[in-house]
């Protein structure tokens, strides 16, 4: 019997049976730290041994330069634009992350289909239209969802990457400059986030702590799925 | 589907079977005649998003596509089409015609092993027409048509991902058969309206203007345009 299962009918002619390794997704708002914990988890991981494959919503190989030229250029309506990204994510489950988890890797995404679906039911569609959709992803082992205050993205964003477009939100017309967008459009996503946490079973953890702190919180909820190889 | 067309002034028909089935003539016979009854029409086509065409084409050729991948970029297409394309001519007024909807991806897309119900759910955004027309032929008929016509059968076309078989024609007999068996089984699920495709073309066209100028009842007629 297999650990690994899929959220609904799944993809043809996968057999969970043969993946072995550790699925692992991270959710969070852009500006509250993903990048830097999986770096961190990735090296943790490494020490201990074990091969890491870590992945984001990077660009697949057969929608990627479509998904680019559709965000430049905003020209996709929100169904288009939604389920243009479930094919790029289809793409890298099928090509990359499935592959992997065969290889027995631990598998770092950053991010996965919670942020997907969220952006889709900020923007109208039905929730269980776009569940229905991803119902052909893989069941990660643990869903860490960092979660911070509209507020405290504010301060990361302004000091690292500035405002953008997409996270801003700015196709919604929700406010009358970037700033005042990027407020209304990332207290809705949280909204749809802490909606999806009790359904998909997220471990919240609070991304207001110290790096230190945060990172070790997340070790504490990965332990228990290495319980006989990671090291205290 | 869940939107019904009836909220919407316009009416949308759609023409659905496999390739050599002859129901791009048969619409294109149809336009012409709504024209001339002064309706005003929109033509939309199968894979024709541009920006999503291109994606899917690539991925054709390369043949980078799994049953997974080869659904969702093809409802990708579809989305855009619907979002620009369908429903606001429907709302504007226009008959809007369709060469394939969605049912060319339940039949197809279930043919390679995509889930039914997931596949439907996937195109719940869709509106339901007022009419589906499926021309329905064997596959041997539209293999006599289609070889030596004017695009040689394609690799997916043909399901080659599918049956494995080495031989495209053979592949193509196998993979169109059982996304014939699916048509057949949407025919009751979807109301859909069949037309016997081994009739003249003539024949073909005159049962279905009957069946739109019943559907037309009521449709808005728009000034020629100058």
């Amino acid at each position: 019997m297999s650990r690994f299962e899929f959220y609904g009918p799944g993809l043809p002619a996968i057999e969970t049976g043969e993946l072995k390794g550790t699925l692992i997704a991270i959710e969070g708002a852009d500006g509250v730290g993903r990048s830097t914990h999986i770096g961190l988890l990735k090296q943790w991981f490494e020490n201990a041994g074990h091969a890491v494959l870590d992945t984001g919503m990077t660009r697949s190989a057969l929608a990627g330069k479509g998904l680019e030229a559709a965000t430049e250029g905003n020209t996709l309506g929100p169904i288009a634009m939604s389920l243009f990204y479930a094919t790029d994510f289809a793409d890298r489950l099928e090509n990359e992350i499935i592959p992997a988890l065969r290889a027995g890797f631990v598998v770092l995404t950053d991010r996965y289909i919670y942020s997907l679906m969220a952006r889709a039911i900020v923007r109208g569609a039905e929730p269980q239209w776009i569940n229905g959709v991803f119902q052909f992803a893989l069941k990660p082992d643990i869903v860490l969802y960092l979660r911070a205050d509209v507020e405290q993205l504010v301060r990361r964003v302004v000091q690292t990457t500035g405002f953008n477009y997409w996270e801003c939100g700015m196709d919604l017309h929700l406010g009358e400059d970037m700033y005042e967008s990027f407020l209304e459009y990332q207290t809705r996503l949280r909204k749809v986030f802490d909606d999806m946490s009790g359904d998909y079973g997220f471990h919240v953890i609070d991304a207001a702590a110290s790096i230190d702190d945060v990172g070790d919180e997340i070790k504490n909820c990965l332990e228990p799925l290495f319980a006989s190889s990671l090291g205290a | 589907m869940s939107a019904g067309p009836k909220q919407f002034p316009g009416r949308l028909f759609i023409v659905e079977g496999i390739d050599g089935s002859g129901k791009s003539t048969q619409l294109a016979l149809l336009q012409t005649w709504l024209e001339s009854e002064g309706y005003g029409t929109y033509f939309s086509e199968w894979n024709s998003s541009p920006l999503v065409r291109n994606v899917t084409r690539r991925g054709k050729k390369k043949r980078m596509l799994t049953p997974m991948t080869f659904s969702l970029i093809h409802a990708t297409d579809f989305a855009d089409r619907s979002e620009r394309h369908i429903v606001p001519p429907l709302k504007a007024g226009a008959i809007v015609l369709a060469d394939r909807y969605a049912y060319t991806a339940f039949a197809r897309d279930v043919a390679r092993g995509v889930n039914p119900h997931w596949v439907r759910n996937l195109y719940r955004f869709a509106v339901t027409p007022t009419i589906g027309f499926y021309f329905r032929i064997s596959v041997d008929e539209a293999v006599k048509r289609i070889v030596g016509g004017r695009d040689a059968i394609s690799y997916y076309e043909a399901g080659m991902d599918r049956t494995h078989l080495d031989d495209i024609e053979e592949s193509f007999r196998v993979f169109q058969q059982s996304v014939i068996d699916e048509y057949d089984r949407m025919v009751d699920e979807f109301g859909l309206v069949v037309i016997d495709a081994s009739q003249s073309i003539e024949d073909q066209q005159e049962q279905m203007r009957a069946a739109v100028t019943l559907a037309l009842n009521g449709a808005r007629k728009m000034d020629a345009r100058t």
